[in-house]
């Protein structure tokens, strides 16, 4: 609690600094390489035969994901803090490299916590972690994913919080961190609303993301939170079916529950116990949603849908074929949405779908999935 | 029933329910008592157990996979109870509590003479609703103290507690060390100020020496990985391997 309580402290002196906006902004611009495009989709707005489409390219970030912003911000923070030493976990890996990237860029020691499965299914983040200078840690407890290596990370949290910072890669946990993460990715709406106005004159009928954790999404969403006339569409892992264990949709079956901090829609079972959940995406496949999801679902400002491991595939491959642009995995499951809503919508209203990373790290599962060579 | 510590220090024996199973948990800790535990904390396994090392982790999994449950706990606890009055301790992570509703739970609790609960992953400031029904149900609420709790939180866990305070005696996960830190004496010299409840020590603790070295400073001495991982080596004799390791533990107390 001291370490959670501290966090919020520094974090709202952060906010109210000038200074610490203007690092933030500047690393942002010309470190990792905002602001993204927003890009119009001719090809596949036009097999689709009716909403227009953007794509949010926060594949183009360094690193090659939205998650850099957020290990931008927290990173500056643990330098106020005095902190030598970050530690993170990963899923996909995109945040496990984008910290292992900051603190290389800072001079942190870091240490990054993997699921041993992940670690296999996304091999290249892993050595990009180690040549990084991070030690990556792998984690053979439980189901061996994201939940397993939040475990692991908190442990070392609890156990070295004096010199440590622990850099939670999206918007779960305990209170700072939910507000925190999303605040840091906040510019992906802000972006967005400029560019699609310049573009369009007028707002998307449809934001559509892919939803883990949630950062990336609530990233996008938060900037038009108030204009109820933008339909906000949040995609979750369909994985293989509906039963308990064969995807990670929390809104299918999940119930309000605690897990590591966060009280949320949690994916468990009767007794209280936290399930094991699946999705072809590394990076999707968490039992426990963002709060704040939590609460635009509950609230209907948003929708939220899912999308199962053969349509992300499947995606994946269209837009690679329609736009030359390989998505992640997760990322694709939000593309699967647009195919399936942009032909429901007229021709005049716009969609806009966040391509939350790209999909290099993903070359062994789609060559696995795909019969191409 | 009063929680009571009659030696010092007093033996708070740890163990996790389910592991090998119920029959040999309810041997096991008949056996700790005998053997002198003054109080039992019966661990309800959770998936995700993130205050445990290793062993704790371990022993976890393997009691949910014999399909152990919270409502089963407190039926040990039931059992335990009829021919026991040692103090009963229902140890849990939150999510397992809160989905069998609260409620449900202190009622049951208190029904099958608990004397006391432990969430770990509860802190004092998300409480309200938990307090409230234990004070209902009579049942004492135990919070953990940490080196890193500033003295705002030591006095909030004061103020909240009933029975006795857990203190943490390092920064870290559950797991046997090799020396008990000076964090230990400090924390609870600073808990003193705020409380004249009894304090129990824990983490860390498996020596008699250890467990002496409390009693110069605390009331009590958790014990819980040292006796989980005895009772991992031990196969087909659980509860004499316990029993002999609390003898010599509680020796010169």
């Amino acid at each position: 609690m001291a370490a959670l309580d501290e966090l919020e402290r520094e974090y709202d002196k952060a906010k109210r600094d000038r200074s610490f906006q203007r690092r933030l902004d500047e690393l942002l611009r010309a470190y990792a390489g905002r602001p993204t495009p927003l890009f119009f989709a001719r090809r596949l707005t036009k097999k689709l035969g009716g909403a227009k489409i953007y794509l949010k390219r926060e594949d183009l970030l360094h690193t090659g994901a939205h998650k850099i912003n957020n290990c931008l911000g927290q990173a500056l923070l643990a330098e106020r803090m005095g902190k030598r030493r970050i530690i993170a976990e990963t899923g996909a890996g995109q945040h496990g490299v984008a910290t292992a990237t900051v603190c290389s860029l800072l001079g942190f020691e870091c240490v990054v916590y993997m699921g041993t499965e992940d670690m296999r299914r996304q091999e290249l983040n892993v050595f990009r972690m180690r040549l990084l200078g991070a030690e990556v840690r792998g984690v053979e407890s439980g189901s061996r994913t994201l939940k397993d290596a939040i475990n692991e990370a908190m442990r070392d949290w609890v156990t070295n919080v004096r010199t440590t910072h622990y850099l939670l890669g999206s918007v779960l946990g305990a209170h700072p961190y939910p507000t925190m993460v999303r605040d840091f990715h906040k510019v992906i709406g802000r972006e967005t609303r400029g560019q699609i106005l310049k573009a369009e004159g007028k707002l998307p009928a449809a934001i559509i993301a892919c939803v883990g954790g949630g950062s990336n999404s609530i990233g996008i969403f938060h900037e038009f939170l108030k204009e109820k006339q933008v339909k906000l569409i949040g995609v979750e892992a369909g994985g293989r079916g509906h039963a308990l264990g064969e995807h990670a949709a929390r809104f299918d079956g999940g119930s309000p529950g605690v897990l590591q901090g966060t009280y949320s829609y949690l994916l468990q079972d009767d007794a209280g116990q936290v399930a094991n959940t699946h999705s072809v995406s590394a990076g999707l496949d968490y039992p426990s949603i963002g709060p704040e999801h939590a609460m635009l679902k509950d609230t209907g400002r948003a929708e939220y849908v899912s999308a199962s491991d053969s349509e992300a595939l499947e995606a994946c491959t269209t837009l690679a074929r329609m736009e030359g642009i390989i998505p992640a995995l997760e990322s694709a499951h939000a593309v699967a949405e647009v195919i399936k809503r942009a032909p429901k919508m007229k021709k005049s209203d716009i969609a806009i779908v966040n391509i939350s990373g790209r999909g290099d790290k993903d070359v062994g599962i789609l060559r696995e999935n795909l019969k191409l060579d | 029933m009063p929680l009571s510590f009659q030696n010092r220090p007093s033996l708070v024996a740890y163990v996790t329910c389910g592991d090998p199973d119920l029959a040999t948990t309810r041997e096991i800790v008949f056996a700790a008592i005998d053997a002198g535990a003054g109080i039992v904390e019966l661990g309800a396994p959770f998936s995700d157990p993130v205050a445990d090392g290793p062993v704790i982790q371990r022993a976890s999994q393997r009691a949910l996979r014999k399909g152990t449950t919270i409502d089963q706990v407190i039926q040990l606890a039931r059992e335990i109870r009829q021919r026991s009055s040692a103090g009963l301790i229902v140890f849990s992570y939150w999510n397992p509590i809160l989905h069998m509703g609260l409620a449900r739970f202190a009622a049951a609790a208190q029904d099958a003479g608990v004397d006391g609960v432990l969430v770990t992953d509860l802190p004092v400031e998300e409480a309200g609703d938990y307090l409230r029904e234990m004070r209902r149900r009579e049942l004492a609420t135990v919070f953990l103290a940490a080196p890193t709790s500033t003295d705002e939180r030591l006095k909030a866990i004061a103020k909240a507690s009933r029975g006795f305070i857990y203190a943490v005696s390092r920064t870290g996960v559950t797991g046997v060390r090799q020396q008990l830190p000076d964090d230990a004496q400090k924390l609870v010299r600073r808990l003193r100020k705020y409380s004249k409840l009894p304090i129990a020590v824990g983490f860390g603790i498996s020596t008699p020496e250890q467990f002496m070295a409390v009693g110069g400073f605390a009331e009590a001495a958790v014990v819980g990985s040292a006796i989980v991982e005895i009772i991992e080596r031990n196969r087909g004799k659980e509860p004499q391997s316990v029993a002999e390791f609390v003898r010599r533990l509680v020796a010169g107390s």
